[in-house]
């Protein structure tokens, strides 16, 4: 027989516990770069000479490098420089600011969709610019980011595997632990991959249909 | 630095395999898109679930999962791949999946007045497709398409895991042998990049190669370097 049910029953436990530290990476993580985007995003569109600049080089920077190579960077060239974390804290850093790459470009889209006119209104209002960006520009742009924040978060569930590589027990490290030290790569494997489908699936979705409910309505 | 200079064939032999992976793994991507992405459009069931369950499975698990299985889970039903051909699979199929629903989305896009008027000239359904439908999905197609491309190149990196020797792999052996992570990882960080970089070039020459109006486009240039000659 291939497939050993007792097998794959007794290891479930154990495949569960990995796939909660690949969900709490994943929330965490993308509430990093949520946040992080956000900044970005705002501080390439204040063109602060040479900082917009460093930062709009960043963000393509980070997206055209692999999620991979960036977290090998993290966990092994940083500690020589005297910063070190814990391999999960690593993994979400790493996994967080690589997607504060993309959505920064989803913010930047979101603030370019607020119309002119908003900005003109505030100017003439003479609302200082705190005001205009946090009571009026920020709340219409960040409308329509949030079905993309979704995918985003869904994308980052199934990439925080990657993490295994530099020690993080996921769900993904975790079956492959189970896989070395029994010699049995189905079981584990196949019941991560399902798992992973159960939560990405019906996440999507979900994601799907807040999309059309948060579509732009002006 | 002395270390990259050092072990720079290493690196070169990792890079070339790091192109051979993107560019296998991106042919193998377009024929699974385009298989998979008109199948599902198909008005005929069994080609239509087969297709969405596929497109499915493979954009709701993770590469490396796959990637693994493959390499790991395959050999216990007997089938033992080598290393390069599971790494290309699981590339080609995950990333193919994705590019599928840009095909679909593409031409589930299209005018539908193209479709009523091939239907009225008596074309059928596989010359609709072949010489009007998808020639004129392509420029659609191309944007996300470059992205899905790049998002190859990239998780390419993934096949280290799976002792493919690729750019990765080959600067994982260089700091275990020499330490000198730092110069070793910007190294290919830059490697990467400039690797990427050259796909977004080669994509927006393809979009304007294959622009809808590329003739206006031409017309358009010619017009403004005869403005810049009148002008100097």
């Amino acid at each position: 027989m291939i497939w050993d049910n007792n097998f794959a029953v007794s290891i479930f436990p154990i495949l569960l516990q990995g796939l909660w530290v690949t969900v709490q990476i994943t929330l965490l993580g993308t509430l990093l770069a949520a946040v992080l985007g956000l900044v970005f995003a705002v501080l390439r569109r204040l063109a602060i000479p040479v900082l917009s600049q460093v930062v709009s080089f960043l963000v393509v920077f980070v997206r055209g490098t692999p999620l991979l190579v960036q977290a090998y960077v993290a966990f092994f060239v940083l500690p020589a420089y005297g910063v070190s974390f814990n391999a999960l804290t690593t993994g979400i850093v790493v996994i967080g600011v690589n997607y504060s790459a993309y959505m920064a470009e989803v913010y930047r889209s979101g603030i370019q969709g607020v119309p002119k006119g908003q900005w003109e209104a505030a100017t003439a209002l003479s609302l200082p610019g705190v005001r205009t960006w946090g009571r009026i520009i920020l709340p219409q742009a960040i409308r329509t980011v949030v079905p993309m924040l979704g995918n985003y978060l869904i994308q980052m569930f199934k990439d925080s595997a990657v993490l295994s590589a530099i020690t993080v027990v996921e769900l993904m490290a975790t079956a492959q632990a189970i896989g070395s030290s029994s010699f049995r790569y189905i079981e584990p494997l196949t019941l991560a991959a399902l798992l992973f489908l159960a939560v990405s699936y019906p996440a999507s979705r979900l994601v799907n249909r807040l999309e059309r409910r948060y579509a732009p309505q002006h | 630095m002395d270390a990259v200079i050092q072990y720079a064939p290493l690196l070169w032999q990792g890079l070339l395999t790091t192109i051979l992976v993107t560019v296998m793994g991106g042919a193998l991507c377009l024929v699974v898109a385009f298989t998979a992405g008109l199948a599902r459009l198909s008005r005929h069931r069994i080609l239509r679930w087969p297709a969405g369950i596929f497109i499915e499975v493979f954009r709701g698990t993770s590469l490396l999962v796959q990637m693994f299985w493959l390499f790991f889970a395959l050999p216990f039903f007997g089938i033992q791949l080598h290393p390069l051909t599971a790494a290309v699979l699981a590339l080609g199929l995950n990333e193919g999946a994705y590019a599928a629903e840009v095909v679909r989305g593409a031409i589930a896009s299209r005018a539908k007045g193209q479709t009523e008027a091939c239907i009225a000239l008596g074309m059928d359904p596989a010359l609709r497709l072949r010489r009007i439908i998808i020639p004129q999905s392509i420029p659609a197609m191309l944007p996300p398409f470059g992205n899905v491309m790049v998002d190859l190149l990239k998780n390419t990196s993934l096949v280290s895991l799976v002792t493919v020797a690729d750019l990765t792999f080959s600067a994982q052996m260089i700091r275990s042998t020499t330490g000198q992570t730092t110069a070793i990882f910007i190294t290919i960080l830059v490697m990467y990049f400039a690797l990427s970089y050259l796909l977004t070039l080669l994509t927006s020459w393809l979009e304007r190669r294959f622009a809808l109006d590329r003739k206006a486009l031409t017309l358009q240039r010619k017009e403004n370097a005869l403005m810049k000659v009148g002008a100097a």
